[in-house]
This record gives C-alpha cells, structure tokens and sequence, in this order.
C-alpha cells in the first residue's frame, strides 16, 4: 500500500485532487498506448536486428578468415604496404529519425565514386586478399546498417523501460494513493456535515424547551 | 558533432581488412588499451565497431553509450568466429524490453 498523501480535509483540496486524479488516469491511459505501440515496433526492429546480425557473423566471420589465409600466404609487409593507403574512403550521412519520440541514428553511406577497389598493384598480393577484400567491402553495406538498426533497438529498449517505470508509478502509487486521499477527505466533510446536522438539531431541542 | 567516419578497435591482424575498404583502424590488444581508445572515438566516430573479445571486457563503458544516437558502438566477430556476445545483446535488449525473450526462445 502507497503511503498516505498528507491533504487538508477542505472542498478546495478534494476540487484539485479530483483534477489531479483525471490528468493522471488520461496521462497513465496515454503512456500505457505509447508502450504498446513502442513493443510492437520494437519487435519489428528486434527481429531484423537478430537476421541481420547472424548473416552479418557469418559473412564476416568467413570473409576474415579468408582475409587471415590470404595474410599469410604472403610476406607480411607486402600486405601492410598493400592496404595500408585505402583507395577510397567511407563517408557517412548521418541525421536523426523520430521513432516513438526517440532520436534514433539514421546512417547512410555517401555515395562516392570509387576510383580503385583494390588500393594495391596486382603484382605483389595473392588473389586470396582480392576476394576476401572484395567480400568485406561488399559487407559494408550491412555493416553499416546492421549498426543503424541495433542502435535503435539499444534505444528503444531503454526508452521502453523508462516509460513502463512511468505508466507503473502511475498505476500503483499516482493514482491509488490520490483516489484514497479523496476518499478521506469526501469521508470527513461528510462526517462534519453530519456533525454538524446533529448539532443543530440538538440546539433545536434545547431551543424548543 | 560526430563525423561520417567509421572507427574500427581489434586486434591487428584482423583491422588491415577494414583499412582496406576505407574505415579508419585502430589497435587494442587488451581491456586498458580498448577503453581508452572508446573513450577518444567516441567524440568524433559516428560508428565504431569493436571485435567481441574486446567488447565484452569493457561492457560497462559501452552501456553509457547506448543512450545516444550517436556514437553506435557494434560488436563485431573476430576472425575466430563469434563468440555469441552480439547476440546476447539482442536478447538483453529484448528482454529489457518486454521482460522476456521471446526472439530466442524457439532454439534453445
């Protein structure tokens, strides 16, 4: 049981409560929907997640290994010289959508042209470091979204969590305890009105004597 | 404000394959190294991805990140293949969520 709310027994104060009590059942109604409906995308946004992220490991996991058996078939400082100058680099167009109310991160990549996939002459590297570079590259469409998406379910989560503490104070200490606090003060203004009935009635005896 | 730019942290051998495609890489071999280096990214990063090992270590840091939009800090599988650590996050999330796992549920 919620702790008792501490009120003047008077008109004024059961008027404001009653006016509290609507805002607080219209506001725990409203928060309630807002949760429902912010599970129900994030479930949507959970199972992609999920897919995504499996075919993500998978691929990247191959296309790594790939990478680390090219590496060693040859000397290790042609393939550090061999990547170390990137032919293009990634640029991302970063802004803001509203889900729900939650600024979640929307990434695209730039389009940019590329001038040369392979930042390296043929001549030195093994084809195994061609396939396996053209495999992450191809990954990064993925990755990128892979990372969009599993930002907005980390956001949502916690959003959701925070508006369920919310609709839960609401619910179990907001609401009860101003519907109690009314009933106490409905009580005693009708138990000074009852008092008050007796007395006159009494004063109308001694009065009639 | 945070740059369209992509960070990579893991160990060396497997980050040249990033810097080949473009994305900016950065070494860590362990937890100490990792964190600091989130800590500098994340000013100016708007992804960093980060090999599971790593992550995993430093799971605490990453959790104060996961208010903002930016930056998005991603686990990703080293070339050992993954741990299951990414995954797990899916399902704390789902289960922060909703308060159970009900993605998961069906395999195990």
């Amino acid at each position: 049981m919620p702790e008792k709310l501490k009120v003047n027994p008077t008109r004024m104060e059961l008027k404001r409560l009653k006016e509290r009590l609507k805002t607080a059942s219209r506001g725990h109604k409203m928060l309630k929907d807002k949760s429902d409906e912010m599970i129900r995308r994030f479930v949507i946004f959970a199972r992609e997640n999920k897919k995504l992220r499996e075919e993500v490991e998978q691929e990247l996991a191959n296309a790594l290994q790939s990478f680390l058996l090219a590496k060693s078939t040859s000397d290790d400082f042609v393939i550090q010289e061999a990547v170390a100058m990137a032919g293009h680099e990634v640029e991302l167009d970063l802004s803001t959508k509203n889900v729900m109310n939650v600024q979640v991160p929307k990434i695209e990549i730039k389009e940019k042209d590329v001038k040369e996939k392979y930042p390296y002459s043929f001549i030195s590297v093994t084809s195994e470091l061609d396939s396996s570079i053209a495999t992450v590259s191809e990954l990064l469409v993925k990755l990128v979204k892979l990372a969009e998406i599993e930002k907005t379910c980390n956001m949502l989560a916690m959003e959701i969590e925070k508006n369920r503490r919310r609709v839960n104070a609401l619910e179990y200490v907001m609401i009860p305890q101003t519907q109690e606090a009314i009933k106490d003060i409905t009580m005693k203004l009708d138990e000074n009105e009852r008092s008050n009935t007796v007395r006159l009635m009494k004063v109308k005896t001694i009065i009639q004597k | 404000m945070h740059s369209g730019k992509i960070a990579v942290i893991g160990d060396k051998d497997l980050i040249l394959a990033f810097k080949a495609i473009g994305m900016e890489v950065f070494s860590a071999t362990n937890a100490e190294d990792a964190e600091k280096l989130v800590k500098k990214l994340a000013k100016d990063y708007a992804i960093i991805y980060i090999t599971e090992d790593l992550a995993q270590q430093i799971d605490q840091l990453l959790m104060k990140y996961k208010t903002k939009a930016y930056p998005a800090i991603i686990p990703i599988p080293s070339s050992q293949g993954s741990t299951g650590y990414g995954i797990q996050g899916i399902k704390k999330d789902v289960e922060r969520a909703i308060g159970t796992d009900i993605l998961f549920n069906k395999e195990n």
